[in-house]
């Protein structure tokens, strides 16, 4: 199978690609805004170093994604992260919701680290390379948050009744918006027909049925009759993203010309 | 007498090498007993008409001493008489902790970081539950933490010393 470069990118391909790397970009970006709240006020220093770091991780994660948008024609990354409106942003609703207590941040982290997870392994495979390169790179990185997600599921589904309860609810209370990183999008079809990434609904069935068995041994129960909510690739946000925007925003924009 | 065309390719080689010396002393910011090149960040160097092009694997994605190292490599070679230099950093190959060179896994012990177990692009469990203490040797160590003071790093604990230490973690 041959692999596509940049320049033999047909004009809807391209388009296709470029949607799919800002979902990706934007997931991390937020997500990894959101880890870093954490940063000073985790409830153990390990728990506060872990969050700290998996939120540089995603930081990095993002910035990759964001450079492959770069060489496709897009705006640079800072222009990108730091002027861009809520509604031009492409993430799930997971990655926007406030943090929440420590379970609910614990069990965000796993149920997105896991579907980024099933989502890399796929991306190792596509035909556009410089992102299988990136999915190759990145690998060895989400390793370990994946580990540590599966770590804490473990060892907080169980522990008290207090945290199972509290784990529950959130697993119940994030699971819809779980389900909505995997959105279909008008771009699913073009993706999977030329070989750059498995249709999403694809992803979330593996995705639902690995989660499932890890929630179990965890003493907990994956909710199995909701349905997802969805938005986000559209552009249509809860209201936790425009607050952390205007924050993680501000400073930026009082000076965009700025070196720093 | 040698002909021409020996004489450019020992003089590039001669080119090659000034680069690769070069960037011997091209240290991590973070660790700075190690090189780039014992880091196995550098998966190639090229030289065409005095224009000189280091191909640069960045080890992990976020990490903040990647700009810093990408500076330093422009400065190094500059400073050895090369017109132009351009550093790329490329995510082929991908970096892992299995690049890093037989005198710099030495060179992280020294500095108090045990270095990783090889993982063949693949970590497991063990690899960081198994970790040999880099001041005392002890193998009766405990993983404190999957993450560390940076992102490269793990914190474990030597039931022997009785100290804390830090690994460079496999990835």
């Amino acid at each position: 199978m041959s692999q596509q470069t940049i320049e033999q990118l047909k004009p809807q391909v391209k388009t296709a690609i470029v949607d799919l790397l800002y979902r990706l970009a934007d997931d991390h970006l937020i997500l990894g805004h959101r880890n870093s709240e954490w940063t000073g006020l985790g409830p153990i220093l390990e728990a506060d170093i872990a969050f700290s770091s998996m939120a540089q991780d995603k930081m990095g994660h993002a910035l990759a994604f964001y450079r492959l948008l770069q060489q496709l024609g897009e705006p640079d990354p800072d222009t990108n992260a730091f002027l861009r409106s809520g509604d031009q942003y492409r993430c799930c609703s997971l990655v926007c919701l406030e943090r929440g207590d420590w379970a609910q941040s614990v069990v965000r982290h796993f149920l997105f680290d896991e579907a980024t997870r099933i989502r890399f392994e796929a991306l190792e495979q596509s035909r556009y390379e410089p992102l299988a390169q990136v999915a190759r790179k990145l690998r060895g990185e989400l390793k370990y948050h994946t580990m540590h997600g599966q770590m804490n599921l473990d060892k907080l589904g169980d522990a008290t009744e207090e945290s199972h309860q509290r784990m529950q609810d959130a697993l119940d209370r994030l699971f819809p918006h779980a389900m909505g990183v995997f959105e279909p999008t008008e771009w699913d079809e073009t993706l999977a027909a030329e070989g750059i990434q498995p249709r999403e609904a694809e992803l979330c069935k593996t995705w639902r049925s690995q989660v499932a068995d890890m929630c179990a041994e965890s003493g907990l129960t994956m909710p199995d009759d909701v349905g997802p909510i969805y938005g986000g690739r559209a552009g249509k946000h809860p209201e936790d993203l425009k607050k952390l925007l205007d924050d993680m925003q501000k400073v930026y924009r009082l000076d965009p010309d700025s070196e720093w | 007498m040698p002909s021409d065309a020996d004489q450019m390719i020992e003089q590039r080689t001669s080119d090659t090498d000034r680069v690769w010396t070069a960037l011997e002393n091209v240290k991590d910011p973070e660790i700075p007993l190690i090189s780039v090149v014992e880091l196995g960040v550098i998966p190639e160097v090229r030289i065409e008409d005095g224009r000189v092009t280091v191909r640069m694997c960045p080890t992990f994605a976020g990490c903040p001493a990647l700009d810093v190292m990408r500076e330093d490599i422009r400065k190094a070679i500059l400073a050895e008489g090369f017109g132009a230099v351009q550093v790329d950093v490329v995510f082929d190959p991908p970096w892992s902790t299995d690049r890093i060179t037989p005198e710099g896994r030495r060179k992280l012990k020294e500095f108090g970081l045990a270095p990783p177990a090889k993982c063949n692009g693949s970590v497991t469990g063990d690899m960081l539950d198994q970790v040999v203490c880099p001041y005392c040797d002890s193998d009766r160590t405990t993983l404190e933490s999957i993450f560390g003071p940076t992102l490269c790093r793990a914190i474990h604990y030597c039931n022997s010393c009785r100290q804390s230490f830090e690994q460079f973690k496999p990835v």
